[in-house]
């Protein structure tokens, strides 16, 4: 029976080649601009790190001592606190993140000097993020108490500087020392780049800037502080600092994020972290008010507002637009269906239920659904295509995948259907007798 | 002309009109809002700096040896990058500029008592003190931007220091902010526990990242020189010269250093500078404009395709009204008036949603309201898009021969 529909639905369509075009067109265009965006913000707004966000915990405190008390404390803490609580070992893993830039030297004559961005952290990080290694490993927890001169350093880098062979025990200099490569990353590409996830909340909606690739260079933490002093992204400062020393400058500029495994040991740190910060004013290094957070991985990503405003505008206006598309079809399938009354007519005469009918005309909806969505398809492609086009740091993300590319055709047949839904219903109470008087 | 006949025809397809009066509201409250973003991003991305743009271009050093003598290395840059021919000046500038994406701030307050209840309070908030976007450079950088001196004097040599400063100058916004309608020339302001002078206004400037609060243009100055192991040199010449400027500053500030780096991407001229900066507000536009004429294409679309059915099902009644006296034009009046109702009817349904759409997005994006006059405008457009999409079908209507009536179909 459905094979018969079919072919009648193609008759049907081909009769009025332009009109059944621009419902084509029409739905095509529609999908193709919602599935655009929504793919982008799908890439966007995902987890980056499936199966383990639950677990990671970003706390903070108010480590300033200026005249200005903030009502949020700032988005990073000072040295001395991320320190303290790094090492106090309370999470089941901790690490703390300071970034900078650093001026690398490679060994391969020919290549001329560069900055690269760098990552200061501690070994927990690695294996805390589910980070891939290509090659070797991170450092070992005792080897960078001692400041080892070690590095691990990302795919991309491996490959701008050893032509991605196994660069492991290979030597790179930064800031003049050298420093030997112990890890190289596999393909890591979190969105956003979540554990630098800071400041984005004041960039009114700005927040592209914040899904670049991760750094080039991970380097210990006292290795770091020992050869890039003066190198280090500052985030906030309530004194004047001197550059080169980033332990006890007045300035928030150290990430502290820590891996809590169960509710239980969710809370018993956040009473630490409370006890920590009462003991430090009543010593006297602080002075504010105590105002400590702790989100989790996803309540920071929301506070900070990662995916970019625009990319939320344009997935509202994608899918006014194929609202608006929608009701085009609607309106064009109506009358070509009620068009058809006397032909309708007489099948019901023959015997035709209302059941039947209905189930043709819905057949027809459905065949300019699968192509609208096949043009959809071909659209989605050639928007993503555009994004990827643009100077944004999303860019080299941005692209079809199997669930969005099934959804893309979920999409526009559900859509022509659900438009198709009511004319066909209209079609299928059309009344027989009243239909063959005419005739 | 007769409206009866027209509405009692329309009652007949209740359905089929009334969507595409859904169609027609949804597309003006759509293409209203969007119409009114466009506008607004035009103006942001036309925002005037202040600055001599055209002739302005900025280069980037990296990677300066930790221990070595800033001030030496600057002056010593300096006087390279005059040499070179087209340079008219040559300064070091702080790493905020307009535009520039990175910002410089301060806590300023106007006088002691204001510092005393901002430290009594903990907050800058109902103080009086400001936190103060803040331009630096070595000397001369006033002149270099572009920038005048519009009462009282420019910074003397001996103020440019690296810490903490003894003079500022202000715009007259931030002026105006500080301290009303008092002669700020002279004033003494308290950065933290650090006083400093009042010295000049400058002329209007805008701050590094643009809020559109109308406060854009409350800007510091000071002649602070910079102190770090990054240096941005401004470079002014005639407008033609820019490139050849900046690509003869390159080679030879690595002429003068070897091991330092001078990245591709740290060389900009400023109208480069500028696009960047509104990168994300050119490509919205372009969205919003391809969004907005697509939709009107759609609709435009659905009222022909609708009207062509409807003069397919009437030619028989069309062939009637003619055969018993009904002039084309009458045909052609008939078709063109019932677009003009259903139309009219979205029209309506679209301004009010267009005012909700508009409320949507103030909560949600920081929009302002939507101008009244952006309704009966759109409402025109859409009016006039209808007439012309219902013109073919119409004509072809009126041409219908009354032959067709005494046809059996």
């Amino acid at each position: 029976m459905f094979g018969y529909y079919f072919d009648l639905a193609m008759r049907s369509l081909k009769r009025n080649k332009v009109l059944t075009g621009l419902m084509v067109l029409a739905i095509a265009v529609g999908i193709g601009a919602s599935m655009t965006t929504l793919t982008v913000m799908y890439l966007l707004s995902g987890d980056p790190l499936p199966g383990k966000s639950a677990r990671i915990y970003y706390p903070q405190l108010d480590p300033e001592t200026g005249a200005d008390v903030r009502k949020n404390p700032a988005d990073l803490l000072d040295y001395i606190s991320a320190h303290d609580l790094w090492q106090s070992g309370k999470a089941d893993r901790q690490t703390m993140v300071v970034f900078g830039s650093i001026k690398l030297q490679p060994g391969l004559a020919g290549q001329s000097p560069f900055m690269a961005d760098t990552l200061a952290t501690t070994s927990d990080f690695f294996p805390m993020f589910d980070v891939p290694f290509r090659y070797g490993g991170a450092w070992n927890a005792a080897d960078e108490a001692r400041g080892v001169r070690q590095v691990v350093i990302s795919d991309v880098l491996n490959q701008r500087l050893f032509g991605g062979a196994n660069s492991v025990g290979r030597t790179i200099v930064l800031n003049g020392t050298g420093v030997q490569v112990v890890g190289v990353l596999d393909h890591w590409r979190p969105r956003p780049l979540f554990y630098m996830l800071v400041g984005a909340r004041y960039s009114g909606g700005d927040t592209g800037g914040y899904y670049v690739r991760p750094q080039d260079v991970f380097l210990p933490m006292p290795t770091a502080l020992d050869i890039n002093a003066g190198n280090f992204g500052w985030f906030s400062c309530w004194g004047k600092p001197d550059r080169m020393d980033l332990r006890n400058a007045p300035c928030e500029s150290v990430g502290l994020w820590v891996q809590l495994d169960t509710a239980a040991k969710a809370a018993a740190y956040r009473r630490y972290l409370d006890a920590y910060d009462a003991q430090q004013r009543a010593l006297g290094r602080l002075s504010h008010p105590a105002n400590t957070r702790m989100m989790s991985l996803h309540e920071w990503m929301a506070y900070q507002n990662a995916v970019p405003s625009d990319v939320k505008l344009q997935t509202w206006l994608a899918f006014g637009f194929l609202l608006v598309c929608l009701f085009n079809t609607v309106g064009l399938l109506l009358a070509k269906f009620l068009r058809r009354s006397g032909e309708i007519g007489v099948r019901r005469a023959l015997g035709a239920t209302r059941g039947a009918i209905f189930a043709q005309c819905l057949a027809e909806a459905g065949v300019i659904g699968l192509l609208g969505g096949v043009g959809g398809l071909l659209l989605t492609l050639l928007g993503l295509w555009l994004v990827r086009q643009q100077p944004v740091a999303y860019a080299d993300v941005v692209a079809l995948n199997v669930p969005m590319l099934l959804l893309t055709i979920l999409l526009a047949v559900a859509a022509s259907l659900l438009a198709g839904a009511f004319p066909a219903l209209r079609a299928s109470r059309v009344p027989p007798a009243l239909q063959l008087k005419t005739l | 002309m007769a409206l009866r006949p027209i509405l009692s025809s329309l009652r007949h397809h209740k359905l089929t009109a009334g969507l595409l009066v859904l169609q027609v509201a949804l597309t003006l409250a759509i293409v209203a809002n969007a119409a009114f973003m466009v506008a607004q991003r035009l103006q942001r991305i036309h925002t005037p700096s202040g600055l001599a743009e055209q002739q302005l271009s900025l280069i980037r050093v990296e990677g300066t040896a930790k221990d070595e003598n800033h001030e030496a290395r600057h002056a010593a840059d300096l006087d390279t990058l005059r040499r070179i021919p087209g340079v008219q000046a040559a300064v070091a500038v702080g790493w905020a500029l307009p535009f520039s994406s990175s910002v410089n701030s301060y806590g300023v307050c106007p006088n002691e008592e204001a510092l005393k209840r901002a430290m009594a309070a903990s907050s800058l908030d109902h103080s009086g003190c400001l936190s103060i976007d803040t331009y630096s450079g070595s000397q001369g950088f006033l002149q270099a931007l572009g920038l005048r001196v519009i009462a009282g004097r420019d910074f003397t040599p001996d103020e440019y220091v690296t810490g903490d400063v003894p003079a500022i100058m202000l715009t007259r916004a931030a002026a105006r902010k500080f301290f009303g309608d008092k002669d700020p020339l002279g004033q003494v302001v308290f950065a933290g526990k650090h006083s400093s002078r009042v010295v000049g206004i400058v002329s209007d400037v805008v701050r590094p990242m643009l809020r559109g609060d109308g406060s854009d243009g409350e800007v510091m100055l000071w002649p602070q020189l910079p102190d770090d192991n990054e240096t941005t040199y401004l470079l002014r010449s005639a407008p033609a010269d820019r490139d050849r400027v900046l690509a003869a500053a390159a080679t030879a500030l690595q002429a003068l250093d070897p091991d330092r780096l001078i990245p591709e991407a740290g060389r900009r001229t400023y109208t480069q500078m500028r696009e960047d900066y509104f990168q994300r507000d050119t490509t919205m536009i372009g969205l919003l404009l391809s969004a907005g004429l697509g939709l009107l294409f759609v609709t435009a679309l659905g009222v022909a395709g609708l009207a062509n059915f409807w003069v397919q099902q009437r030619t028989r009644t069309i062939g009637i009204r003619r055969a018993i006296g009904a002039t084309r034009t009458d045909i052609l009046r008939y078709f063109q008036a019932e677009n003009f109702l259903i139309v009219g009817g979205g029209v309506v349904l679209g301004m009010v949603l267009a005012l909700i759409l508009n409320l949507l997005l103030m909560s949600r994006y920081e929009l302002p309201r939507l101008p009244v006059w952006y309704l009966p405008t759109g409402a025109l457009a859409l009016w006039a898009l209808g007439q012309l999409s219902v013109l073919a079908p119409a004509l072809r209507a009126s041409r219908v021969p009354p032959v067709v009536a005494t046809r059996s179909v």
